[in-house]
C-alpha cells in the first residue's frame, strides 16, 4: 500500500471515529446543557418581573419578550433581553417592565466581561436595586457620581471607578425600552 | 538499547524536573489567563490533565498505525476530540466552572503542552509509559495553576477557593486578579523555581 493512501485512510478514519464519538456524547449531554440555560433564563426573569404566575414568550420581530401573567392571565410584567456596549463588549441585560412601560421592576445582568473588581460591580445587588422603580419618560434617568440621587425615581449612583460601566448599563437600559415599548405599541395596534 | 529510565523518574519530572510551566514555559496562555482564583487554576489544570491522560493513551496505542507524514494532523483531531468531550460535560454538569473559564476551555486544543507531550514522548513509548508521564505533566501543571490561583486570589480578593481568610481591615490588591498580576506572579514564581535549581545543583 503506498504512503499516500495509507495516509488518506488513517486520516479518513481517525476523523470518522472522532465525529461519531462526539455526536454521541452531544447527544447525551444536550439536554443538559439546554436545562442549564433555561434555568438560567427563567431565574433572570423571575428576578426581574413582580411576582408572576407563569410567563409566556412572545416574539415580535428579532426581539423576544418574556410576559409575566398572573393566575387569571392578567399581564404583571414584561422582560427582554439587551445587548449593548459596556465599557468591554457584549455586556447583555435582563431587563422587566411593568405593562405601561413606565417603571423599571428589575434588572439582571446576564452576561459580562467588565474589568474585575471594578465593572464587574454592575452585578452586585446593591447596584442592580437601584433601578427597580425608576422611572420611564422622556428624561433619561441620571448617572451620579459619588453621591445618592436627590429622587430614588430619576437616577442611580454611578459605581465608583466604574462610571462608564454605571452609565452603558443605564444607556443600554433605556434605548431598549424605548425600542421595545414602540415594538410592543406597534404590535398591540395592529 | 536506549537506556529507559525508571517509571518513578518519569512521573516526577513533570511535577518539578521538566514541570511544563515553570521550567518548560509550556501553556502560559491559559496559565496567565484563568488563574484569577484557586477553583478556575484547579479545573483548568484538571481538564488539561484529562485531555493529556487520554490523548496520551490513544496515542501510544495507535502510533504504530499513524504514518509519520500525517502524525500532527492526527493528533491535533484527537487532541480536538477529547476537549470536546470536556468542554460539554462543563457545560452540561458545572455551568458556573464553564461559564468562568469560557473560551479557554476549546481553547485547550491549541495548549502545545499537549501536543509537546504526544510528539515528544507518547508517540515513542509505551502506554504505561505514557500515562505516567501524561500523569505527572498533568499535576505538575494544575499545582502550578492552583498555587498561582491561590496567591492572586488571597491578594487580590482576600480568599481562597472562595472561603474569605484575610481580616476585613485587608484592602485586596486589585492589581492581582487583573492580567498585570498574573505576569508579576508567574514571573515571581518561575524566578523562585530557578533559584531553587540553583540551590540544589549547588550542593
Amino acid at each position: 500500500m503506498s504512503t499516500s493512501v495509507k495516509m488518506m485512510i488513517t486520516l479518513t478514519l481517525i476523523a470518522g471515529i472522532s465525529g461519531g464519538v462526539l455526536s454521541i456524547w452531544n447527544g447525551y449531554t444536550e439536554p443538559y446543557i439546554e436545562k442549564n440555560r433555561l434555568e438560567i433564563l427563567k431565574k433572570a426573569i423571575s428576578t426581574v418581573l413582580p411576582e408572576y404566575d407563569h410567563y409566556d414568550e412572545m416574539f415580535i420581530d428579532e426581539t423576544i419578550l418574556y410576559i409575566g401573567k398572573d393566575t387569571n392571565d392578567q399581564i404583571v410584567g414584561i422582560a427582554f433581553k439587551a445587548v449593548g456596549n459596556g465599557f468591554s463588549p457584549d455586556l447583555t441585560l435582563m431587563i422587566g417592565v411593568d405593562p405601561s412601560f413606565t417603571n423599571i421592576t428589575g434588572i439582571e445582568v446576564l452576561e459580562q466581561t467588565e474589568t474585575p473588581g471594578l465593572g464587574n460591580k454592575i452585578e452586585d445587588a446593591s447596584f442592580k436595586d437601584q433601578f427597580i422603580g425608576l422611572i420611564l419618560d422622556q428624561t433619561k434617568p441620571s448617572v451620579i457620581k459619588n453621591k445618592k440621587p436627590k429622587d430614588p425615581k430619576r437616577g442611580i449612583q454611578a459605581i465608583s471607578g466604574a462610571t462608564i460601566s454605571s452609565k452603558a448599563v443605564m444607556d443600554i437600559m433605556y434605548d431598549q425600552v424605548n425600542t421595545v415599548r414602540e415594538l410592543f405599541k406597534h404590535y398591540n395596534s395592529m | 538499547m536506549r537506556k529507559q529510565t525508571t517509571l518513578s523518574k518519569e512521573f516526577i519530572k513533570g511535577i518539578w524536573e521538566s514541570n511544563p510551566v515553570l521550567i518548560q514555559l509550556l501553556g502560559l496562555c491559559p496559565t496567565l489567563a484563568v488563574t484569577n482564583a484557586a477553583v478556575n487554576g484547579l479545573a483548568m489544570g484538571m481538564a488539561t490533565t484529562f485531555v493529556l491522560l487520554a490523548s496520551s493513551v490513544l496515542i501510544s496505542l495507535i502510533r504504530k498505525l499513524i504514518p509519520a507524514q500525517v502524525r500532527i494532523a492526527s493528533y491535533i483531531v484527537i487532541i480536538a476530540t477529547f476537549v470536546t468531550v470536556v468542554d460539554q460535560f462543563l457545560a452540561a454538569f458545572t455551568p458556573d466552572i464553564s461559564k468562568a473559564l469560557g473560551a479557554f476551555i476549546p481553547l485547550i486544543v491549541v495548549n502545545c503542552l499537549i501536543l509537546g507531550r504526544q510528539e515528544a514522548f507518547s508517540s515513542k513509548n509505551n502506554v504505561g509509559r505514557s500515562i505516567v508521564d501524561g500523569l505527572g505533566m498533568g499535576i505538575g501543571f494544575t499545582w502550578v495553576l492552583v498555587l498561582l490561583g491561590s496567591i492572586r486570589e488571597i491578594l487580590g480578593a482576600g480568599s481562597i477557593f472562595e472561603i474569605a481568610i484575610m481580616p476585613e481591615t485587608f484592602n485586596t490588591w486589585l492589581v492581582m486578579i487583573l492580567p498585570p498580576g498574573a505576569f508579576l506572579t508567574l514571573g515571581l514564581m518561575i524566578g523562585a523555581a530557578n533559584w531553587i535549581n540553583e540551590k540544589r545543583s549547588e550542593v
